[in-house]
């Protein structure tokens, strides 16, 4: 992911150079000086998504009542983040780093095996 | 060898996209544009070219379409004029951020209100500030040249930034011209097979295109965006000094004619600096030191370039095609002012509004702004601001 590839020419502090246009993205962080961003912040990479803990602004947490689960599969399918992960047939615990807390699979569930409490 | 032909301005900017063949042109007709996506429609269904056209719903959509197919990798362009360049804003500003050198023909026409259908520049002054390069032609053979040096331009790797190819609704658009062609060769070496380094339909080599940007980053991409800007410049010039070696016609970033010694000039844009030039052989034949200085290159814009320009001139008389109702004057009149003071050539600056919604500009019209620049610089008349030129009082 974000290896280096092809050549192009950039400008460094008003000199050109020559450098790479496919940069490692990973090295990029707040601290980057504007000369070393992407061109219009394109990333080259895919699956970044998954480094944003999007979970953290969730206010509401469904819980898993795994007792209760028939294991029906209609959570997994419906959830926006992708964050009922699904293994031989079979649904596991939510991935909370993810979860937004919106409460379409506690709904969705006809077995009460999903419930929303309140806070994260 | 170049060949003569008869063109209108549209005929002539439909045939350079044949001649360029690039690979998508979505499109949505608009007077007086039109006829550039009709005429590009006719080659393609002739066989004459292969670009893939996309008769899309609303200009929203073709400049959506425009970049999605320019980050797909594909080399695209679309047309269009006032309310539908105005349709177009958000994406403007899109296509420039995330640095899509896709191009557009624009066909310059008022926006409303109230409704006219006719020339000024407001379409093309309403979006100078989105991004874009903007070249303006004075006539049919300069529209035709300026779209074949468009993406020679706008794919330099210095650069990355769309391009706007602007002319004058109706006066250069639909007037027929006689005007000389580079041939089919010759547009395809000059401006070559389109190679991004970098685009979405490339397996193994995921990207992301536009993505969202936190504070800590959107103000290093807009300075990133900004210093291309200013590298076009350069890239322009080099564009053009090329261009003329293969067609022996000559371009910079503005046009200076019978400046030299001129006590007096003229700065105009687009199909009126013809008239000027008329106006000032008249004048130059009674031995007024006059001259006129044509801007191509809006933006970037030559602030420094049109200082140096007017140094040595008594007073200048700059002419905007649109009102920009900020109450101080016209775009043009606003920046070079600006960057006459920043030079500190401190000469005499009067801003003009002329040709509003297809208003006629005539020879008389430049010989009374000449006239009065002459009386303010030697008997101190002063001289009221943007004043609108041939208005009913």
């Amino acid at each position: 992911m974000g290896e280096i590839c092809y050549k192009k020419r950039i400008y460094y502090k008003g000199k050109e150079k020559r450098e790479n246009m496919r940069t490692d993205v990973h090295k990029i962080n707040e601290q980057t000086p504007h000369q070393d961003l992407t061109e219009g912040l394109m990333m080259f990479a895919a699956g970044t998504s998954k480094e944003f803990n999007t979970g953290e602004w969730r206010t509401n947490t469904p819980v898993f009542i795994a007792d209760l689960c028939k294991q029906c599969m209609l959570c997994a399918p419906v959830c926006p983040d992708s964050c009922i992960p699904v293994e031989d047939g079979k649904r596991g615990e939510f991935d909370l780093d993810h979860c937004k807390g919106c409460g379409i699979c506690a709904k969705v569930c006809p077995f009460d095996a999903i419930v929303m409490k309140e806070g994260r | 060898m170049a060949r003569k032909d008869r063109m209108s301005g549209n005929e002539a900017v439909a045939y350079a996209i044949k001649q360029i063949n690039p690979d998508v042109m979505p499109a949505f007709p608009i007077t007086p544009s039109t006829e550039i996506p009709q005429m590009v429609s006719n080659y393609i269904a002739n066989g004459q070219m292969d670009t893939e056209f996309i008769p899309v719903e609303s200009e929203h959509s073709s400049m959506s379409a425009t970049i999605g197919a320019e980050a797909a990798g594909a080399r695209s362009l679309t047309a269009t004029s006032s309310a539908g360049l105005a349709l177009m804003w958000e994406e403007l500003l899109l296509a420039a951020s995330n640095r899509m050198p896709c191009a557009l023909a624009l066909v310059n026409r008022t926006l409303s209100g109230p409704i006219n259908i006719n020339c000024d520049h407001s379409d093309g002054m309403g979006a100078r500030d989105t991004g874009w390069i903007q070249i303006y032609a004075e006539s049919n053979q300069e529209v035709y040249d300026n779209f074949i040096q468009a993406y020679p331009i706008a794919e330099d790797p210095r650069v990355h930034l769309p391009i706007m190819i602007c002319q004058d609704g109706f006066i250069t658009s639909h007037a027929v011209m006689n005007i000389e062609l580079l041939e089919d060769g010759e547009v395809k070496d000059f401006v070559g097979e389109y190679e991004p380094e970098e685009f979405l339909l490339n397996p193994g080599k995921p990207i992301a295109v536009g993505p969202y940007s936190v504070s800590n980053y959107a103000m290093e991409a807009r300075k990133n965006q900004e210093e291309a800007l200013e590298r076009s410049k350069e890239v322009i010039l080099e564009v053009a000094k090329k261009y003329e070696a293969l067609s022996g016609r000559k371009y910079g970033l503005f046009e200076e004619y019978r400046t030299e010694d001129a006590d007096y000039i003229m700065v105009i844009i687009g199909s009126a600096a013809g008239t000027a030039k008329q106006a000032v052989d008249d004048l130059r034949e009674q031995g007024k030191k006059v001259g006129v200085i044509k801007l191509r290159v809006f933006r970037p814009f030559p602030a420094d370039e049109l200082a140096e320009a007017l140094k040595n001139c008594k007073a200048v008389a700059i002419m905007d095609r649109t009102e920009s109702y900020n109450g101080n004057g016209g775009p043009l009149g606003s920046e070079i002012t600006a960057g006459l003071f920043r030079n500190k050539v401190m000469i005499e600056a009067v801003n003009y509004i002329y040709g509003l919604a297809g208003r006629d500009f005539t020879v008389t019209d430049v010989y009374d702004i000449f006239a009065e620049l002459q009386d303010a610089i030697e008997n101190g008349t002063k001289v009221e601001q943007f004043k609108y030129i041939g208005l009913r009082k």
